[in-house]
């Protein structure tokens, strides 16, 4: 099963090596991670999906939580959350199939960020399973390259995962 | 306190922790912190390979509570640390482990004697720092001893690249502010109470007790509870010492090589207290099977311990003195109970024993002369059976005198150690129980013990072989004994005076005695070159990977003479038909 974790790091060197090495260290599968600036520039958050049961996530935030650069480690309830990933797909866009891409660009609600006579560059933003499905649908004009963020998220309402 | 450089503060944030030894040996890039030491009134001891610099650090911590300190130079010297600094770390040992480091302006290029020591580090230390501002000096230098000494402890490593050590600061010791750092040591009430209720109900308790006791000076705390409840109480090798073994509550240690009532204790009880322990493979056996009708309560500082190995009812996160105080006022007075004399049952019937006949000096025999000649003394061990005949069969009754390397099982930790453990507690007779092989490892500091008067006394149980190792190939690889014999051993005794020490040898039974109060009354450092046979074992053995229950007994015959002591009297009849 996939679990997101949201943590929140000191913005120091090496963090992200002590982060990425506990996971490799203990065998837990990382399926994807970001880092980004907060509010506060001696903090950073990540937002890392991890694959594993209950004892494997259970295991993995205890052992985030000794990392004394890790401030804050939070599993986000899918329920509870709010998740988003962006994706820019280079894809391939004949005379024939432009029309085509373009209603399935207006339909996921995509952006096109830039056109060539032979490919078109689309930005999508959304849950990582409308990502997945633009991404299939897309896959039948030839994607050329992909580039993804992986997913950030963050819990609904008024609570906060702060340092 | 005015401007200083680097070196000078960083001498003068060991003053303010209280150092008083750094053992380590210099190199091109120290040169700006030896000329500073060279003022100072820390002593610093150096070492021969620095391996036993962060080897004696260690013994210093552990036999004294405070945090060894140690220093070597960029590159080869600080990869030199490294298997000192993994020995600490898999058993929670405090330890600040100082480095050289190329100027910040070379990271990064490979320059001469570059090596990026904290990655490579970074699995085996609690937390480490590359300092690349003389005035973070202060901070991260109070920070590491800080989280080297609370909660669990472990090494902290600083990397200290040449030019923050000369460049200057304006020296102020800063408050500690470290927001992710929050070791729990407060006990939950609640699930003392829980806890507690646990233990009064329980008809077959046990409690397992590891290290985390002996750190957090629980020792005392850990009677009261046991004696109020007349739990029988095991101890893991990091927890030798916690409990003393001539209480009759002692089922001394568990695990591969623990005693067999120690291990039937556990199989059979329907409540395990687990304090300071962290259900280790060596201890549980086959982990499906332990225990498999108890109940777990587990205490402990470290909240990723609780849950990791084996599943447990009753968590409580925290000291473990605390809890074991908060437990032993909770619970009532219970009375001596038909498992209390089952497990004497056991222990008279099972002891730790061991084969007497034949010509050569016993190991296990070694042990408890030793303890009759000097029950008081510091015990360090190397690895392999010289360990753990000195867990068996020395009486262990005090926290922080039995010192070993038990989660790395580190060939060539116990002389440094022992040296280390003998400079902080020079009033202590401290001995080294010794393999041959282990003993040629870090062989060579017995120049760092002659130089400075440190009067470690080795005892070399000399068999000529791996023994461990060949125990192994004796009982599971049909005796065929590949690169276990050493064919030639040095003369330990000649070795022992080209270094400038005393040697002795006993290789008759008959002079044994006489050459250990010899060693005992020794006032400089002196080996013991005991000879030993190479076909001895570790009696009794739980196979690896096999359940608890299945413990084998290798050697049978005549029992320990601590088992003899605790039945001497009444049950003494059924110790006399198990000799017969
Ligand atoms: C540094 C290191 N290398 C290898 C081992 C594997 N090992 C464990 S016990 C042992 C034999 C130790 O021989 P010796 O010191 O003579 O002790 P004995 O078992 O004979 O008492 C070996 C090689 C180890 N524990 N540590
Ligand atoms: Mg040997």
């Amino acid at each position: 099963m996939l679990h997101t974790i949201v943590l929140i790091v000191e913005n120091r060197p090496g963090v992200l090596v002590r982060i990425a090495g506990l996971f490799s260290r203990r065998g837990f599968n990382i399926d994807s991670l970001t880092v980004g600036a907060t509010d506060n520039p001696d903090y950073s958050r990540m937002t890392i999906t991890v694959e594993g049961d209950e004892v494997v996530l259970e295991q993995v935030t205890k052992q985030l939580n000794k990392l004394v650069n890790v401030i804050r480690v939070s599993e986000m309830d899918p329920k509870e959350s709010v998740d988003r990933e962006l994706a820019i797909i280079k894809v391939a866009a004949k005379k024939e199939d432009r029309s085509e891409i373009m209603q399935i660009v207006s339909v996921f609600r995509a952006k096109i960020i830039d056109v060539s006579p032979r490919s078109l560059i689309i930005e999508v933003t959304g849950t990582n399973d409308k990502v997945e499905a633009m991404v299939r649908l897309l896959r039948q004009f030839g994607i050329k390259e992909m580039a993804r963020t992986g997913k950030v998220s963050m819990v609904r309402g008024t609570k906060a995962v702060g340092p | 306190m005015g401007k200083m450089t680097g070196a000078q503060a960083i001498l003068e944030c060991l003053k303010l922790e209280g150092v008083e030894i750094i053992f380590g040996l210099p190199g091109g890039v120290l040169l700006p912190l030896y000329d500073a030491i060279y003022d100072s009134d820390i002593r610093h001891i150096i070492v021969r390979h620095e391996q036993a610099a962060a080897h004696a650090a260690d013994g210093y911590a552990r036999a004294t509570g405070r945090v060894g300190v140690c220093l070597a130079t960029s590159g080869p010297g600080a990869t030199n640390l490294v298997t000192g600094i993994a020995t600490a770390y898999m058993d929670s040992v405090p330890l600040v482990a100082m480095t050289g480091q190329v100027p910040t302006t070379l990271i990064g290029k490979d320059a001469f004697q570059e090596a990026d020591i904290t990655g490579i580090t970074m699995p085996v230390t609690k937390h480490s720092y590359l300092v690349k501002d003389a005035r973070d000096i202060p901070r991260i230098f109070r920070e590491a001893f800080y989280i080297a000494r609370t909660g669990r402890p472990g090494p902290v490593l600083i990397d200290l690249p040449r030019d923050v050590t000369v460049d200057e600061l304006d020296f102020h010791y800063p408050d500690i502010r470290l927001p992710g750092y929050n070791p729990n040591l407060k006990v939950h009430s609640l699930q003392i109470k829980k806890a507690a209720a646990a233990l009064m109900e329980a008809e077959r308790p046990v409690l397992y007790v590891g290290g985390g006791v002996k750190y957090s000076d629980g020792h005392r705390e850990l009677l009261k509870l046991a004696e109020r409840i007349k739990a029988p109480v095991t101890t893991t090798l990091m927890g030798v010492g916690c409990f003393p073994e001539d209480n009759p509550l002692s089922l001394g240690m568990l695990g591969m090589h623990g005693t067999k009532y120690a291990n039937y204790a556990i199989q059979e009880a329907d409540l395990i207290l687990a304090v300071g322990a962290r259900f280790d493979d060596r201890v549980t056996g086959k982990v499906a099977s332990f225990a498999p009708q108890a109940r777990i309560i587990h205490v402990d500082v470290d909240p990723a311990e609780i849950g990791k190995n084996v599943r447990v009812d009753i968590p409580v996160v925290g000291d473990a003195k605390s809890a074991l105080s908060e437990l032993a006022k909770a619970v009532g007075e219970k009375p001596w109970s038909p498992w209390n004399e089952k497990v004497a049952g056991w222990k008279g019937e099972y002891p730790l024993c061991y084969a007497t006949e034949g010509e050569s000096i016993k190991p296990q025999c070694v042990l408890e002369t030793l303890y009759e000649l000097c029950p008081e003394a510091v015990i360090v061990t190397e690895v392999g059976q010289n360990q753990m005949w000195a867990a068996q069969f020395f009486t262990h009754r005090d926290p922080r005198r039995f010192i070993s390397s038990g989660g790395l099982g580190t060939m060539g930790y116990g002389f440094p150690a022992a040296i280390g453990a003998k400079m902080g507690c020079p009033d202590k007779e401290v001995f080294d129980i010794a393999g041959d092989g282990s003993f040629q490892m870090n062989i060579q500091e017995l120049a760092t013990a002659v130089v400075n008067e440190v009067a470690v006394k080795v005892i070399v149980l000399n068999n000529g072989v791996l023994g461990m190792v060949r125990q192994w190939q004796d009982l599971f690889y049909e005796k065929r004994f590949s690169s276990t014999t050493l064919h030639r051993i040095p003369d330990f005794v000649k070795v022992a005076e080209a270094y400038g020490a005393l040697g002795l040898r006993a290789t008759e039974p008959s002079q044994l005695e006489g050459v250990l109060l010899e060693a005992i009354e020794s006032e400089v450092m002196t080996v013991v070159d005991v000879i030993i046979s190479p076909d001895e074992k570790v009696s009794p053995m739980v196979p690896a990977g096999a359940s608890l229950s299945e413990i084998l007994e290798l050697e049978e015959a005549v029992p320990s003479r601590e088992a003899q002591r605790a039945y001497a009297g009444s049950s003494a009849s059924e110790i006399l038909e198990l000799e017969g």
